[in-house]
């Protein structure tokens, strides 16, 4: 072996010794708080879910009676929604949705939309977005109270003509500058709510 | 030790400073300043950073084959940033949960690897960590001032959300310095950062022209009583 092939295996072990080293350091410290990071993902969930269907109201584990359901027309999401359904006594209270609405200012809203079993709403919020800050990201919870006013209203309040934002003659505002966000978030709701209301009896099926 | 830090801290804040000096790291530098609070958050995010790594880069600098230094570098800041997200996630998951976007965008922040190779890799532990620290301030004052322009003039708050990062009780910290203000779209997009940083970039610059043309002048008065 000449000096440059000995310098180069030299170099090379070091280089392979300090990525074990690297990756030693990110595996250790994954298994010490892989635990830790899914009971904080399912403590957040959960406080979501709570946010608009209150624990008080259903005792069933909702974070494990979920049904997924396949890409629909309906729904207009290229991915699957996953459904998480409170009951109290086994008998229905609410269905959460997690609803995209594909067409936001830039990219896809993620909402949680929680119905009640008669079809009035019981809240919506938004899980993550991408829309400009100032303008469109009003449609959070933390910065206006937009979001809010959605609890209570269903398919005939207000009637199905007035499911749109108030340039396009409904009955909900939209932001100056933004229409496009609220927009996307009105059609998302509505069309979660038409889902559940010609799937309902499907939607609450027990799945053992 | 003043002749030590006082030049490492002087070249972190102002001289060096490695938002307007060097223009490093400008990646996440104008994606998130676009608010205060977002500009802060992802500062400190930087700041423990880049004190961990030059730390360690600093440690193992002897270990370290000079052919192969660049590779080691990414393999250490991948690695630390991964680790810090991870424990974040896991016993800071309110702050992770805010700081948590901002936390990927430090890999590609070449600030780091920079501070690595120019400074951490030649002295030892103590200034190392030191210049880690003052670099990573320095670039969160910039952060912090840009991010406050930008939110001034595009949405007419100061601080808002700082309930987000500090808790309920700074939800008053936010600052609406213009009721039913219309705001100023381009501003907080992308050219906003832009025009917002050649700006400070050039109030640097001019405050940095004055000092020298004053520092001229003393020392003109200064060697005219030697001369006569």
């Amino acid at each position: 072996m000449n000096n440059i092939q000995k310098q180069v295996l030299s170099v090379g072990l070091v280089l392979a010794g300090f990525a074990i080293g690297a990756t030693s350091i990110v595996a250790v410290t994954e298994a010490y708080t892989h635990d830790k990071i899914i009971e904080n993902e399912r403590q957040t969930l959960l406080s979501a879910i709570n946010a608009l269907v209150d624990s008080s109201e259903y005792d069933n584990d909702i974070l494990t009676d979920v049904i997924t359901l396949p890409k629909t027309k309906l729904l207009a999401t290229k991915e699957e929604t996953t459904v998480y359904r409170a009951r109290k006594n086994n008998s229905p209270i609410a269905a959460v949705f997690t609803s995209i609405a594909p067409n936001g200012y830039s990219g896809s809203i993620k909402l949680l939309v929680g119905v009640y079993h008669d079809g009035t709403l019981a809240g919506v919020r938004v899980i993550s977005h991408k829309e400009t800050p100032g303008l469109g990201d009003k449609i959070n919870e933390k910065k206006t109270n937009w979001i809010l006013k959605f609890k209570g209203l269903s398919l005939t309040n207000p009637v199905d003509s007035q499911w749109a934002v108030k340039k396009d003659g409904g009955a909900f505002d939209q932001f100056t500058g933004a229409t496009i966000t609220p927009r996307a978030v009105v059609t998302a709701v509505k069309k979660s709510l038409q889902f559940f209301e010609q799937n309902r009896d499907e939607l609450f099926k027990e799945t053992k | 030790m003043n002749e030590v830090y006082g030049p490492i801290i002087r070249d972190g804040l102002w001289k060096n400073n490695p938002a307007l000096v060097q223009l490093l790291g400008l990646c996440p530098l104008l994606a998130v300043s676009n608010t205060t609070i977002n500009g802060l958050g992802l500062g400190l995010a930087t700041t423990l950073t880049l004190v961990a790594s030059n730390g360690l880069v600093s440690l193992l600098r002897k270990q370290i084959p000079d052919e192969a230094r660049l590779p080691v570098f990414v393999m250490i800041i991948a690695s630390i940033v991964t680790a810090i997200e991870l424990s974040m996630n896991a016993w800071f998951h309110e702050l992770y949960l805010i700081l948590g976007i901002f936390i990927p965008l430090i890999v590609t922040n070449c600030a780091i690897t920079g501070r690595a190779e120019a400074f951490a890799a030649r002295n030892p532990v103590g200034p190392a960590i030191v210049d880690g620290l003052m670099m990573g301030i320095g670039f969160t004052a910039v952060l912090v001032l840009l991010g406050a322009m930008r939110e001034l003039i595009g949405q007419g708050t100061i601080l808002s959300e700082a309930h987000l990062m500090f808790g309920e009780g700074a939800r008053n910290l936010s600052i609406v310095l213009f009721e039913h203000y219309r705001g100023f779209l381009m501003v907080l997009l992308p050219p906003g950062a832009f025009i917002g940083l050649g700006l400070i970039v050039a109030l640097k610059n001019v405050i940095d022209a004055r000092q020298k043309a004053k520092q001229a002048k003393v020392t003109t008065t200064e060697a005219v009583p030697a001369n006569a």
